[in-house]
Parts: C-alpha cells; structure tokens; sequence
C-alpha cells in the first residue's frame, strides 16, 4: 500500500478513537465543568459499561443486534445508576471539596476495578458486533461498524449540546454551574442535579464503551487509558468547553492514529502525556476555554 | 520534661521498639516489617509534600521509580556496590523532583495533582519503552553477590531489616528535625495559608521546590532500597498505584504527623496481609480504606489522637 491510502487508513482509525475519546471525555468535562468535580474514576465507568455491554450480550437471546441495542440502553443506565449512588452516598457527604473528591474516587476507581475482577473474571472478551459489513474503497476494505460508530457518536454528542444549551434540564443545569447558591435559592434542587449530572456522566462513559467494545475486548483494566486520554482531551480543549472538548479529541484521536501506525504506540503515549502536563503547566485555561483550572 | 525532650523522647522510643523487633519477630514478619519501614520512609517523603506542605502530588511513583532504577540500573549495567548504588538513588530521586518541581509548581491545586499524575505516566512509559535498559514488564532481578553493604549480605534476613531500620531511623529523625526546624514552619504555614506567608515575604514558589526535592529525596532513597533489599526492579513498582499508595498510608497514619506514615503503612500492610488470607480482593481493601478515611476520618489515626489528646505531637 502507498504512502496516501496508508495515511487515509491511518486517519479513518483516528477517526473513530477520537468518536469514542469524544463521548468519554464530554462526560468528564461536564462533571467537572458543573459540579467542579475531578472524577478519577471516569474509566471506571468506561469499563463497567464494556464489561456490562458483555453480560448483556451473554443474556440477551436472538441475534447479535437486539443484544447491541439492549446493551446500548441498559448499559449507560446501569453505569450511571452507580454513578449517582456513589455521588448521594460519597460525594455529597464531602461537599464536593477538591482534594477530599479526588482520594474518594480514587478509592471508588479500586472498588469498581476490583468488583468487575471479582464478578467478571480477569479475562478479555470480545462482544459481537451488530452487524458485519465492509465498505470497499479503491484501496482497502474498511469495517462497516467502525464507521457507524463514528457516525452514532457524532449523534450523541448533538444530542448532549441540545440537552445542554436548547432544553429545560440543561437551563438548569447552567444555573447550577453559574452558582449553585442562587440557583437554590430559585427552588432548583441542587442535589438531584449534581447526581443527575454525575450519572450523566458516567452514562455517556459506559456509552462510549459499549460502542468500542466489539472494536477491542471487555477487560478489568481498560479503564486506565480512556481516562489518561479523557484528562488530555479535557485539559487541552479547556474543561468544561463542550466545543474545545470535541475539537481536542479530533485532534489527539487523529494524531494518536497517525502515531500510532507510523511510530511506536508507546512513544505516542509518552510524547502526548508530556505535552498536556506542559499545557497546563504554561497555559492552564487549555487551548480552547477560557477559565483556568 | 519540657516539650522537646518529650518529643524527643517518645520517638526514640518508638525507635528502639522497632530496633528490639529484630531480637523477638519471627523470620516472615522480619521480611515484613523490613519492607514497612522502607515503604513507609516513602511515605514519610510523601507526608513532607503533602501532609506538611500541602502539594497533593499523584506522581510520587516518579521519584520512587527514579531512585528504584537509578539505583538498580547502575548495580546491573555498571556493576556498582550497593553504597554508591544508594547515593545514586537518593541523588536521582531529588533530581527527578527539583526538575518536575520546577515545571509542576507553576500550577495549584487540582492542576498541579494531575501535571504530576502526567509526568508520573511519562516516566513510567519511558521505563517500558526502553526495553534494552530497564527490561520493561518483566523488570530486573538484582544478583545477590551485588546486594552487600559493608560486608553484609541484604538478602539475609537481620541484615536487611538492620538495613531498612537504618533507614527509617535516618530519615524520622532528619524530619523530626525538619518539621520542628523554622524551615519546616514555613511549610505548615504555606499549607495553612499561601497568601499570608507570601505577604510574609517568604518566597512560596521557592519554599514548595525545596519541600519537594527533600520528599524526592526521601522517595528516591526509600526506591533504591527497595530495589537492593528485595532485589528485584520492576515497571510496576512506578505504576500510578504507587503514587496512590503513599498517599493512602500518610492518610490511615494522619496527614502532618511524624510517625503517622509508618503507622498507615504499617496497618495497611497487615490489612492486606491478613485480608489475603480469605479474600483476593486486595484492591475493594485498599479501595473502601480511602473511601471510608476521607469520609470519616479525614484526619487519620494519629492526627485524630492530636487533636483529641495529644496536643504536643508534632
């Protein structure tokens, strides 16, 4: 293969990191952005939804799409029904202080880890794709799913601006990130906003997981690296900006696949990881927000 | 008795318990607290950054790493002893703070706890990257003939705990010291109120650098010890976890306390040693311990006991 298709496949892989990058760290830019929260144990919630997704498909009869779809709705719900007994049991119990957070879900990402090892087992399991169709282009033939994934991701995430900036929920929602006191103090029931958003999430997390599970395997410990990659993303887009959010994972998904394909993955990794510590170290606000960290 | 002496006093004291240790605990627990007191000079280099002077850093792993490698590599590729070897360690550690210091303390709070957590991943890339030198996953194992210190064989069981003691004792006093000294004042008072000292005319930005070299130093130390007393050098040794776990002893011990370190060390190690026993599920122990600390006891066990009766426990 020549050096452009090499390149264009190179790209359409960025692609669909950067779809999935994209719902996992929207999810962790909200929360941080309204509750002011930083959530150590995103990739846990990443995991749980993939680790999920596999006992739906064990359990669901019938082909592997009506388990997909099941997966697709009882996955993020479930994720985010953890996600907000954590926030009302834990996190409202330290009033959301900084530090405090962090250990707690430092401590939630163990539980979490531990409970998918125990019930789960430490084995990586794939879970069928929906649907199995090649696009063939001149030069190579691509997986039809991976471009749906694309393709749904781009969907949610019109979805989460809408909620965000055209409904109720998200008027609320913005009250609450603006000042939480005022925002009381109009009969807005803080609490059930911030678990609201805390399981929102996670849900989008779980989300993203569900659609990459049949791209890579179900594991106890795939949630390491959608976290580190979510903290990139969110810090160069400038936390809580949805827009810069999408933006950065386009831009670290395409380049983690360009990287990746021509590099070694590893020095990808230690090259990007570098780079963000230096943005927030001499531009905290990120490339795209406005406000400091 | 005035307050230093009994400062003094019940220290040394806790001191001479540990070093009787030696005399009456059978060999497996010997290995055990051997690795407790190594781990928890770790952790007293973490509570000196964080506990005294407010740096909550997710990437202690780095500078424990730095001394663990810095000191390993050199025994395995330029054959050196086990002394120098131990310099070379505690010099890296510091090394690898003053220069993640310097970039990471331009930033605060949340920033600076995830720039650390950053540079902490870098650096445990580059260990597996450079497969040729550091043997990635699989680590290295440190030959016994090299693990000699003054004519003492370290893989034996009274040596190497005299060793670890050593150790210990070495770096409880220097902070004993550093904490009572008008130095370590100015660190308490950066963690209490940054503005203030500033107007006070210390030098905040300054002050934290020093205050993270020496915790460099104590984890760089703590590293290379690890890796001449156990001997064996491993990735996982510098893995996130161990950023993590550092900050979990000195909040089970107590946050800006001397001794709490080895104690949350301490317990944490038998916690996990004793729940092994009916359960493999070492990370719910270590999980629901931090959940539960920050919940319900935030100030750990000893700074609890300060604050309810121990008034004079620095």
């Amino acid at each position: 293969m020549s050096f452009g298709p090499f390149l264009l496949l190179a790209l359409m892989e960025g692609m669909v990191t950067s779809a999935v990058l994209a719902l996992a760290a929207v999810g962790l830019s909200l929360v941080f952005g309204i509750m002011r929260v930083v959530n150590v144990a995103h990739g846990e919630f990443f995991m749980l939804g993939a680790v999920s997704a596999w006992f739906v498909s064990q359990w669901v009869p019938g082909p592997p799409a009506v388990a997909f779809a099941a997966a697709l709705v009882l996955c993020p719900l479930f994720v985010g029904a953890i996600a907000a007994l954590a926030d009302m049991t834990v996190l409202k119990r330290l009033n959301y202080e900084p530090e405090a957070t962090i250990v707690a879900t430092i401590g939630l990402l163990y539980i979490l880890q531990q409970a998918a090892l125990s019930f789960y087992g430490p084995d990586a399991r794939p879970v069928p794709a929906p649907f199995s169709f090649r696009v063939q282009l001149p030069w190579f033939g691509y997986s039809g799913y991976k471009m749906a994934v694309v393709l749904a991701s781009a969907l949610v995430l019109l979805g989460v601006w809408r909620l965000l900036a055209k409904s109720r929920v998200g008027l609320i929602m913005r009250a609450t990130q603006y000042d939480r006191e005022t925002a009381r103090a109009f009969g807005i029931n803080v609490d059930r906003v911030y678990a609201g958003v805390f399981a929102l999430g996670g849900g989008l997390a779980a989300l993203a997981a569900v659609l990459i599970v049949p791209i890579q395997q179900a594991h106890y410990l795939m949630g390491t690296e959608p976290l580190l990659l979510s903290f990139i993303v969110v810090i160069i887009g400038g936390l809580g900006s949805l827009r810069g959010t999408v933006i950065a994972a386009l831009l670290i998904g395409l380049s983690d696949g360009v990287i990746s394909t021509f590099f070694a993955p590893t020095l990808a990794k230690i090259v990007a990881t570098l780079a963000v510590a230096l943005v927030l170290v001499f531009r905290p606000q990120g490339l795209f927000g406005r406000r400091a960290l | 008795m005035t307050a230093a002496t009994r400062i003094w006093a019940f220290h040394l004291a806790a001191l001479s318990l540990l070093a009787a240790g030696a005399a009456f605990l059978p060999a497996y627990h010997l290995t055990n607290v051997a690795k407790v007191m190594v781990l928890a000079t770790y952790a007293m280099g973490y509570n000196i950054a964080f506990g005294y002077t407010g740096l909550l850093s997710l990437g202690h792993a780095l500078f424990f790493g730095a001394g663990l490698y810095g000191a390993g590599m050199l025994v395995q590729h330029a054959d050196l002893t086990a002394g120098p070897a131990l310099l070379a360690g505690l010099l890296a550690g510091g090394a690898m703070a003053a220069i993640a210091g310097l970039l990471a303390l331009r930033t605060q709070g949340v920033a600076f706890m995830i720039v650390t957590l950053m540079f902490a991943q870098a650096g445990y890339l580059t260990i597996l990257y450079n497969t040729a030198w550091t043997r990635g996953d699989e680590g290295i194992v440190i030959a016994r003939d090299a693990r000699v210190l003054l004519g003492y064989d370290l893989s034996a069981d009274l040596p190497r705990y005299f060793a670890a003691f050593a150790l210990f004792a070495a770096g409880l006093v220097l902070k004993l010291w550093l904490v009572r000294s008008p130095a370590g004042r100015v660190m308490i008072a950066l963690r209490e109120n940054e503005e203030r000292s500033r107007m006070l005319g210390y030098d905040p930005y300054a002050r934290k650098l020093v205050a993270l070299v020496i915790s460099g130093l104590y984890a760089g130390a703590a590293g290379a010890a690890y890796g001449l007393l156990f001997g064996y050098v491993g990735a996982s040794l510098a893995s996130t976890q161990y950023s993590i776990l550092p900050l979990l002893w000195v909040l089970l011990g107590g946050a800006g306390t001397v001794l709490g370190p080895f104690v949350g060390a301490l317990l944490m190690f038998y916690l996990i040693d004793y729940s092994s026993a009916f359960t493999t599920a070492s990370l719910l122990v270590v999980g629901v311990a931090l959940v539960l600390l920050v919940l319900f006891a935030p100030k750990g066990i000893l700074g609890t006991l300060r604050e309810r009766w121990l008034r004079w426990l620095p």
